[in-house]
């Protein structure tokens, strides 16, 4: 289990912007009627992302009121699952999978690149205040392996020099390519394919 | 190897795209309203024919699962429900099924919610996988759009919904019951069975909840017959099987192969070897990291389906295969394994919570000897109170791990651990925990 607590310095209060509203009215209706709660673990990720990329107690309280629940179900939710951030995190937020088959490809040179390059301690802000980064568990990209996620995107294929090259793009600003880093076709086996020649080649 | 004409997923690698025309050209959506035409009992039976077992761990038969819905709807609606929260370490073949096959994965969900009389299907997609989930979205659009799914899809008479819901990191969230709980929009931990969710699921109604690739691959059955199907691999092994080869091997990849293939086979022909030679090879993980690992002098002769490895008493799970080669340290990747399984229990059950942490601290300083030498039948205890001991599977899926290191590599952890017991004299006090030792000392 992991333990997550909300961060000390709270804003007072918290509201849906309008593009936010219509996206949370739009998911409320996939749900049937009167089972409008299930729509909590996707109004937290709207909360999310209007706040920029965490969310506060406010949010909580607003979401709470927002689908007619008690507060203490959305805190719940919220401090479950981990991907909602309950305190800030860098606009670029990096995460590094260091589970088994990610580590034995080399995950820990990856974590050394976030330590140079990012900042010393995981959850810290770099210094220019635009990064941060965290050790996760299994991404589900592991034939990919090491790899990482900086916001919605997934950077595979990785090694210590390439990660370093990402993180200087990213510190300037810039986004870069999501993607294999080898060049290689999503999963498929690197210079070595025996299957499905013919749609290769066509 | 299994000949390119009998691969379902043609677009494993997204040479061809994964838009609905380039899918029609690959045969999806071809028939699909003869298919239904044919009706329920004969769907049900062709899976039935067909031995289809899921595709997500428990390998549990398809069709038997579908008879298990109400034969006739009553007051509550029944639900279809996908279970694409795919985190198992060593896994990753659904999320090639959602942004390169997400056509074969609607179809499916179409028959199936067909066979099952479900109006709306949840897709409970992992909330990491959020690139992949809008490209199934897409996918969902065009569908609709091309009256595909929505009001009398493909003109064959049945509505079908298709929703998405997203995880939020939780790998507990792949045990069924703990979806359900989490599209409820709860915490994602597991309910106790009976009921099973078939008769009460989702908001307390019949749902079926199935692995992507499993729904994915029923059409192709459907189409091909269920003969065809299970003509290949062997008699309740049947069919294909998407395998993950992950880990210290030349061409990482995922490939779509026959069940029962020598696993020697797919690493050295598909992933092109293990790094340093077969030789170098030290272990292999068969089926995502819950499976206990199986030492290289098994992997020699080893097949690759449900019923061998059992016999191996290691299991096919989800078929990703973690190669470990003789550069690691195993008890270190054991260790990780066992970190992972601390992060993830949801806190329910006292074993789960506390076992599984107690398993990651005796690893990490096992794997730098700073354990003591009984610690480590004391290890194999604890894994003995986690399994078995919990609401859901993850009990089993912590524990065995461990266990699978402890019957294969015992010697190097002991080699490794030799300090001396801190307390040397065994006193016999039957604390209530301990009672299963004293009993086994008596018999």
């Amino acid at each position: 289990m992991s333990l997550r607590r909300p961060a000390k310095n709270q804003p007072e209060t918290f509201e849906f912007s309008s593009s936010s509203m219509d996206e949370a009215n739009k998911i409320v209706l996939k749900y049937p009627e009167g089972k409008q709660q299930s729509a909590v673990m996707a109004l937290l990720y709207i909360a999310q992302k209007q706040n920029d990329n965490w969310i506060p107690l406010a949010a909580m309280k607003y979401i709470a009121k927002f689908l007619d629940m008690p507060y203490i179900k959305v805190y719940e939710v919220a401090t479950f699952y981990t991907m909602y951030n309950l305190s800030p995190v860098g606009k670029y937020f990096v995460q590094v999978c260091t589970t088994t088959p990610c580590m034995i490809r080399g995950a820990n040179k990856l974590v050394e690149a976030c330590k140079e390059k990012i900042s010393d301690k995981e959850n810290e802000l770099s210094n220019n205040k635009s990064c941060s980064w965290m050790e996760v568990e299994c991404l589900g990209a592991c034939v990919n392996a090491p790899m990482m996620q900086i916001n919605d995107d997934y950077y595979e294929d990785l090694d210590k020099e390439k990660t370093i090259e990402i993180f200087d793009k990213i510190l300037r600003g810039e986004d870069p390519k999501p993607g294999s880093y080898r060049g290689r076709l999503n999963t498929e086996p690197e210079n070595n394919r025996k299957t499905l020649m013919d749609v290769k080649n066509a | 190897m299994l000949k390119d004409q009998d691969r379902i997923f043609k677009n494993l690698y997204n040479d061809m795209g994964a838009d609905v025309k380039s899918a029609q050209k690959r045969g999806d959506w071809v028939n699909t309203s003869e298919i239904i035409a044919k009706g329920r009992d004969w769907i049900i039976n062709e899976v039935k024919d067909s031995q289809l077992r899921g595709r997500g761990g428990a390998g549990f038969p398809t069709g038997l699962k579908w008879s298990f819905a109400p034969k006739e709807v009553g007051s509550r609606p029944h639900y279809l429900v996908i279970n694409a929260d795919e985190s198992e370490p060593g896994t990753c073949k659904d999320r090639d099924i959602l942004r390169f096959e997400p056509h074969k994965l609607i179809e499916g969900c179409l028959i199936a919610s067909y066979a099952v009389q479900a109006h709306a299907c949840y897709i409970y997609i992992r909330g990491e996988y959020f690139i992949e989930g809008q490209k199934l979205q897409s996918a969902i659009d065009e569908a609709y759009e091309k009256n595909l799914i929505g009001k009398n899809a493909v003109g064959a008479g049945w509505d079908l919904d298709i929703y998405i819901h997203y995880g939020a990191g939780a790998y507990i969230c792949g045990e069924e019951t703990a979806l359900l709980e989490s599209i409820e929009g709860k915490k994602g931990q597991p309910r106790l069975k009976p009921p099973f969710p078939a008769l009460i699921g989702l908001y307390g109604c019949p749902t079926i909840i199935n692995n992507v690739e499993t729904i994915a691959v029923v059409p192709t059955i459907l189409r091909r017959g269920g003969k065809w199907f299970s003509s290949l691999g062997r008699e309740k092994n049947t069919g294909t099987k998407i395998f993950c080869i992950s880990g210290n091997v030349n061409n990482p990849c995922n490939v779509e192969e026959e069940m029962n293939i020598p696993l020697k086979e797919l690493i050295e022909v598909h992933a092109g070897g293990v790094i340093g030679g077969w030789e170098n090879l030290q272990a292999v993980i068969p089926g995502g990291s819950s499976m206990p690992l199986i030492p290289k002098e098994k992997c020699e002769t080893l097949t690759m389906d449900f019923d061998s490895l059992m016999a191996e008493k290691s299991g096919l799970g989800t078929a990703g295969i973690v190669v470990i080669n003789k550069d690691q340290d195993i008890i270190k990747c054991m260790a990780r394994i066992a970190r992972f399984y601390k992060h993830e229990s949801c806190g329910q059950c006292t074993p789960c919570r506390e076992g599984s942490g107690w398993m990651w601290r005796m690893l990490e300083r096992m794997a730098k000897g700073e354990a003591t030498k009984d610690e480590v039948d004391m290890l194999g205890d604890v894994t003995n109170q986690i399994a078995g001991h919990t609401i859901c599977a993850f009990g089993e899926g912590s524990s065995w791990p461990v266990q699978g290191l402890l019957r294969h590599f015992k010697k190097e952890i002991q080699e490794r651990n030799n300090l001396d017991p801190i307390v040397q004299k065994k006193n016999n006090i039957p604390y209530l925990v301990d009672q299963h030792l004293l009993d086994k000392k008596n018999a």
